[in-house]
């Protein structure tokens, strides 16, 4: 008998449930409905049995020990790299470096390739709905070296203006920072058309998949940008893993971020040479655990498959989409054509905050706030917020809670 | 004259009042009617230096001292916070500085606030404690002085 593999089963959202544990959960003595799925995941059996596994069997340094855990904890994290080099599409396992997150991907590139290869007078371009984690180390390597971090605006429907992306794109810009999807609004940038337009003047791109890369499939070699970051918790993989990609020939041309073990080819005092990629950005030593459970992670989207997962989000999407659109006096911030399942609103005359705290105490986990990306709430004229974000375990049933939740709260509070 | 009430007193009518609630539901409605009702700060006292700094909303606060005692008025753009900060103006407005510096504020645990609102710390309840603690040192400091 053939047995059909988990993608070629109908999207069960209840046997997907099944391995999230914490979903199990009571907060305030309520069923939890966890739609805070934008600032992290939560994380499936086969990521906190992977971790305990990691750890009860085959724990030990890597790279250097020639007994068999450390050849065992080796092979593991190098599996995962191949796991991220697939799931982003790269084409060289050399070009996948694991840091602890997005952030500190957008750092190592700004303090190594920004460092070196941009000088005073030339411009970065960040998009007005960046992350904060995609403006300040822009702005920290722009400060030292006299350039300047130029952004490109959003238009009034949460999606980028293009036009004028096309006049403050000049012979000055150096590298193209993008978010590939915003996690305030869930607008999906055109990044591919970005990065042809950038490369054409000489620009380098940078794209933030750190929501990008949970909701669509990623190939980077398509998107042709030069690096790309996410973060591992907010694809169902462990804090403290995520990854940088870039282009072989860039990565080679960078001075090291981190000075230490693992990096280096041989120590002396007079002269030191570095170890080749990825292990020259890569310092002491990692995250193994976390990085191996990544992969875990990683293969538990690819064995339901991204393509069924983005259907099924996109559908409560617009189910939630249609039914907030209903509640009186809610208006959605950020209504771009094309969006991950992210949705931002606020309502005439109530507090992001109050909404929050009252959801809450309903067990409804939302986010209230700026969601770090203040230059965008700035131009839309709002302090914040109340951010709905789903994933591939929420449920119908959920957003009609979310609905019920908020009518209630808005009564109380008007 | 009718002598002042002490600030445990007006700590303990709070806890009395919430003991009267069976859920969080009733406790946050009794909040936000709080917060209704105080009264809205002048639009004068509404300027960046007698924000507190909070996380999320935004919390005004202006104090005056007559008569030895001090009297505190706020408000807040999120209605639960200015409930809860109407509680602390009950509790401490109307005291003199020293009272104001030792009370201990029990109720605020008493009441479960400090367990039940994950976000005490970012909705700056404890910022304002502070705030109105520092102001009533201000005016004790001042009081000194003049004195000599
Ligand atoms: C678009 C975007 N970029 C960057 C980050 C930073 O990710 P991390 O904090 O995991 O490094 C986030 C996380 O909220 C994000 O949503």
């Amino acid at each position: 008998m053939e047995t059909l593999t988990r993608s070629e089963l109908l999207f069960d959202v209840d046997s997907i449930r099944e391995e999230f544990p914490i979903l199990k959960r009571k907060v305030k003595g309520k069923p939890l409905v966890y739609l805070d799925n934008a600032a992290t995941t939560q994380k499936p059996l086969a990521v906190i049995e992977g971790l305990t596994r990691y750890y009860s069997e085959y724990n030990a340094n890597i790279h250097r020990g020639i007994h068999s855990l450390a050849e065992e904890a080796t092979a593991a994290f190098e599996a995962s790299r191949d796991a991220v080099k697939e799931f982003i599409g790269a084409a060289h396992r050399e070009e996948i470096i694991f840091t602890r997150g997005a952030t500190e991907a957008i750092n190592l590139v700004a303090y190594t390739w920004a460092r070196k290869f941009v000088g005073a007078g030339d411009e970065i371009l960040v998009s007005g709905m960046e992350h904060h984690s995609n403006i300040v180390p822009w702005q920290i390597i722009a400060e030292e070296k006299g350039a300047k971090v130029v952004p490109i605006p959003v238009l009034e429907d949460g999606t980028l203006d293009m036009e004028a992306f096309q006049r403050v794109l000049t012979e000055k810009t150096k590298l193209v920072a993008i978010v590939h999807a915003s996690n305030s609004l869930g607008t999906i940038n055109p990044v591919k058309f970005i990065a042809t337009q950038a490369h054409a003047i000489g620009a380098k791109v940078l794209v933030d998949g750190s929501q990008s890369a949970v909701h669509l499939p990623i190939d980077v070699q398509d998107i042709d940008c030069d690096f790309f970051v996410f973060s591992g918790h907010k694809v169902y993989g462990p804090t403290g893993s995520g990854a940088l990609y870039g282009k072989k020939a860039l990565l080679e041309a960078m001075p090291v971020f981190h000075g230490g073990g693992e990096m280096i080819k041989e120590v002396s005092f007079e002269k030191t040479t570095y170890n080749e990629l990825p292990y020259k950005f890569e310092a002491g030593t990692p995250n193994i655990a976390d990085t191996v459970a990544l992969k875990f992670a990683l293969d538990f989207v690819k064995e339901i498959g991204k393509k069924k997962i983005h259907q099924y989000e996109q559908g409560l999407l617009a189910y939630a989409t249609d039914a907030l659109e209903q509640i009186k006096g809610l208006r959605i911030i950020g209504k771009a054509p094309e969006k991950t399942s992210v949705i931002s609103f606020v309502v005439e005359g109530v507090h992001p905050q109050d909404l929050g705290i009252l959801l809450d105490n309903k067990g409804i986990a939302v986010r209230t706030g700026h969601h770090c990306t203040q230059p965008l709430m700035d131009r839309f004229g709002i302090p914040g917020t109340t951010r709905a974000s789903f994933a591939l375990y929420t449920t119908y049933a959920e957003i009609d809670a979310l609905v019920a939740g908020l009518e209630r709260s808005i009564k109380t509070l008007l | 004259m009718t002598a002042r009430p002490r600030i445990e007193e007006l700590e303990e009518e709070i806890v009395e009042n919430f003991s009267l609630f069976d859920s969080w539901d009733e406790k946050y409605e009794y909040i936000i009617d709080l917060g209704k009702k105080l009264p809205a700060l002048e639009e004068e006292h509404k300027k960046d230096e007698n924000k507190v700094r909070g996380c999320q909303s935004t919390v005004w606060l202006v104090a005056a001292y007559k008569d030895g005692l001090v009297e505190f008025k706020a408000d807040s753009d999120a209605v639960i916070v200015k409930g809860l900060i109407s509680m602390l103006i009950q509790v401490l407005s109307g005291h003199t500085p020293d009272e104001i510096i030792q009370a201990k504020l029990g109720f605020i645990d008493r009441i479960g606030m400090t367990t039940h609102l994950a976000q005490t710390r970012s909705n700056g309840l404890a910022a304002m404690v502070k705030q109105m603690k520092n102001f009533a040192l201000a005016f004790k400091l001042q009081n000194e002085a003049a004195k000599h």
